[in-house]
């Protein structure tokens, strides 16, 4: 696996791609990483320093813990401080800030607040605590989808009682279509999310190619995925095509990964959903099905209605939408660290603000 | 390489449990705690000075002019107590041997204090204090004294551990994190962060088709022999200014930290080549799959040393010829440039910044 890996990091592949870039680009084309993986390593990597000048890279909305309403930082926050409750998520929500408090907070004055690399081990922790309520948080796009799926079908396979799931998923392209639909919508091409591509196949994002006129790449994590997908948009551009080109035949399927998309069409149904820093968003989300309704903590847990407060100073919004950049935020590294996150994007390993944090490039 | 995650193929080697356990009685005076002390921790360590069982150990080492006493102490709590390449009793030989050693100090003494929860099986603490026995005698330090205690269950979890160390600095080294300068070489003598990724696959339950294993080990080997080829194995070695300005053990933090708090204490920057940097293949896809940075990966038996330029070569050849430093490589420099700060060049050419991380990144590794 990791010379497969090697391969993508390969300087002198990379050298020869960005060679090329600057020989075909002759228009300036803003391009859209939509994940926040790819986001983290472009920065990482200094892709974006050695583009040439016409070329805009903006980060897009694809971190999940980013785009999870206040509202229900502050629901998970509120189930977390109950006794019977053992409150899990996968680790970057911990400290994510909701209105008042964070779940790593509420762990320090004594919520039993773990962090998981998996919901199954949760439905473990539900079958040996039967005295307790074991709590997911299920954050994620349609990647993290399937595993919560299958979760939910253990849980209720086992007939445990005990087990719920705090549901916030989104999915990848109804937020493409929502920032293409918008009057100040900038972006011109896309670099579509790997994994989750992986996992949906790409009609959903031929369609949209077609309807709005834009390139697509789905493209892998690595320097030389980056820039080939770069490459690949580049050239559609000059050349006037808009479609959908998969670089990262290696792991994409057009037809994506059937048996999981399965999973999640039997255990959730697409409804509408609130995205920070987009506003709601029609069916944009996943929801329990009303089979599966024993599940939802939402429905469980009398939550009552929580009125959320952002950070004032916090743009994590225009962020998430590609207007701004996390150095064009007032806050940014002054008031608003990874130590003192204002906003879901300075917390995630997948956030904009938290990707150029790490590489202080506000310390040069 | 392959790699699963699968928490049913768990293999940290944890002991059998068997009937007989830590009591609280094991602590207090009573004859429990004499069979404790006497029958497990005198012998284990074998030291005449231990054997007395004063309340202190009386110490005589022959100092000769210009060598001073280097002492030091650190608290082990890693969790769990046993892992592959290791346990809770090698780091805490090890990592107090090292911390002396980083000073450029021969180990010569330790003392050890035992805080154990009731409840602890026998037989894990008899394991933990075997482990302790060999790693002192490997590091050829002497345990002189040491202390137990029994506290409740729920006051501490299983075992924690705290050693001190005394050691002897040659005459003429001084060794110290503010003596970087510019054009100096930074060197590791291995792999990153081996020790730390081995704990997080135990504690997560990750089982790699290679094991991952703790590197700890005692460097005062290791540094013996860089003394020497810097030319300050010997008597009056060049101060401040000697080849060799500074060593760290990247532990907690990794070298990511180590670096950042030579660069500060130095006033310099410091640029690190990311095609340099030695990261194990399993270690290296368990970083991977956990997106974890071994920069900031704990070690458990690895150093950093900054060296003149000419000695470099030197150092680094010498390194190479001692086991521990067979994979010893230099990874960067010491520039004038954005002092305080620690750049990496990554392997497409941009420079980033290396900064502390914000958070934990593993709870309780050592």
């Amino acid at each position: 696996m990791l010379k497969y890996l090697d391969e993508y990091r390969d300087p002198e592949l990379a050298r020869r791609l960005l060679g090329e870039i600057a020989a075909v680009a002759r228009r300036p084309l803003v391009i859209m990483e939509i994940c926040g993986g790819h986001t983290h390593a472009i920065i990482r990597s200094g892709i974006d320093r050695l583009l040439p000048e016409q070329i805009e890279l903006v980060h897009g909305p694809g971190c999940p813990v980013c785009v999870t309403p206040v509202e229900l930082v502050d629901k998970a926050v509120a189930l977390a401080g109950r006794p019977e409750v053992i409150f899990t998520s996968f680790g970057d929500m911990l400290r994510v800030p909701g209105s008042r408090e964070s779940l790593a907070m509420v762990r320090s004055r004594g919520g039993d607040v773990r962090s998981l690399y998996s919901p199954l081990v949760a439905v473990e922790l539900a079958v040996r605590h039967p005295d307790r309520q074991v709590v997911f948080f299920a954050v994620g796009f349609e990647t993290t989808a399937p595993g919560n799926a299958l979760a939910v079908r253990q849980a209720a396979r086992l007939g445990l009682k005990n087990f719920s799931l705090l549901v916030s998923h989104v999915l990848v392209p109804p937020a493409i279509t929502a920032l293409l639909a918008s009057p100040a919508n900038r972006v011109q091409a896309f670099i579509a999310p790997g994994h989750v591509c992986t996992v949906t196949g790409l009609e959903e994002y031929e369609a949209i190619a077609a309807g709005y006129r834009v390139p697509i790449v789905p493209a892998g994590f690595e320097p030389v995925d980056i820039l080939a997908a770069i490459l690949l948009l580049v050239r559609q551009a000059e050349a006037g095509r808009a479609e959908v080109e998969n670089e990262y035949s290696r792991s994409v399927r057009r037809e994506g990964n059937p048996a999981a998309r399965r999973t999640v069409a039997e255990v959730f149904q697409v409804s509408d959903r609130t995205w920070r820093g987009l506003g709601q968003i029609p069916a944009s989300g996943l929801t329990l099905r009303p089979e599966f309704a024993a599940f939802d903590a939402e429905q469980k847990f009398d939550l009552s209605p929580i009125q959320a407060e952002e950070s004032p100073l916090c743009i994590s919004g225009a962020i998430l939408r590609g207007e701004k950049k996390p150095p064009q935020c007032p806050a940014f590294g002054r008031q608003c660290t990874p130590t003192h996150p204002l906003g879901a994007t300075m917390v995630s390993n997948e956030g904009a603000c938290s990707a150029y944090f790490n590489a202080q490039r506000h310390r040069f | 390489m392959s790699l699963s995650i699968k928490p049913e193929d768990f293999t940290c080697p944890l002991p059998q449990d068997n009937s007989e356990t830590v009591q609280l009685a094991h602590g207090g005076g009573s004859r429990l705690a004499a069979e404790l002390i006497e029958k497990m921790l005198v012998p284990a360590f074998a030291d005449p000075v231990l054997a007395r069982l004063e309340d202190q150990a009386v110490l005589n080492p022959e100092l000769a002019a210009g060598e001073r006493l280097a002492f030091t102490t650190d608290s082990f709590v890693v969790d769990p107590l046993f892992f592959p390449g290791g346990s809770i009793g090698e780091l805490a030989i090890n990592g107090t041997v090292n911390d002396l050693a980083m000073g450029g100090a021969r180990p010569l003494y330790l003392s050890t204090a035992l805080i154990i929860e009731e409840g602890l099986p026998l037989e894990w603490l008899r394991r933990v204090v075997a482990a302790m026995s060999a790693a002192a005698a490997a590091a050829r330090v002497r345990v002189v004294t040491g202390d137990t205690k029994v506290v409740g269950r729920g006051a501490c979890d299983k075992l924690f551990i705290n050693t001190s160390g005394i050691g002897v600095v040659p005459s003429g080294i001084e060794l110290s994190a503010a003596n970087l300068r510019p054009g100096d070489q930074i060197i590791i003598s291995g792999t990153m962060a081996d020790h730390g990724m081995a704990i997080m696959s135990c504690r997560q339950g990750l089982s790699f088709v290679e094991a991952l294993r703790s590197d700890t080990a005692a460097l005062d080997g290791l540094v013996a022999v860089i003394l020497a080829a810097a030319g300050m194995g010997g008597r009056e070695s060049g101060g401040p200014s000697g080849a060799l300005r500074a060593m760290r053990d990247p532990t907690r933090g990794g070298v990511a930290a180590v670096l950042s708090e030579m660069a500060r204490a130095s006033g310099v920057g410091v640029v690190i080549a990311e095609e340099s940097l030695p990261v194990a293949d399993p270690v290296r896809g368990a970083c991977e799959i956990l997106g974890i940075d071994p920069l900031f990966v704990a070690n458990e038996g690895k150093l950093l040393a900054v060296v003149a330029p000419e000695a470099a070569t030197p150092v680094l050849n010498a390194m190479r010829a001692h086991p521990l430093g067979r994979q010893a490589v230099i990874i960067g420099e010491v520039r004038a440039a954005n002092p305080g700060l620690v750049a990496l060049r990554t392997l497409l050419g941009p420079h980033r910044i290396i900064d502390l991380p914000a958070g934990e990144l593993l709870p309780r590794i050592c």
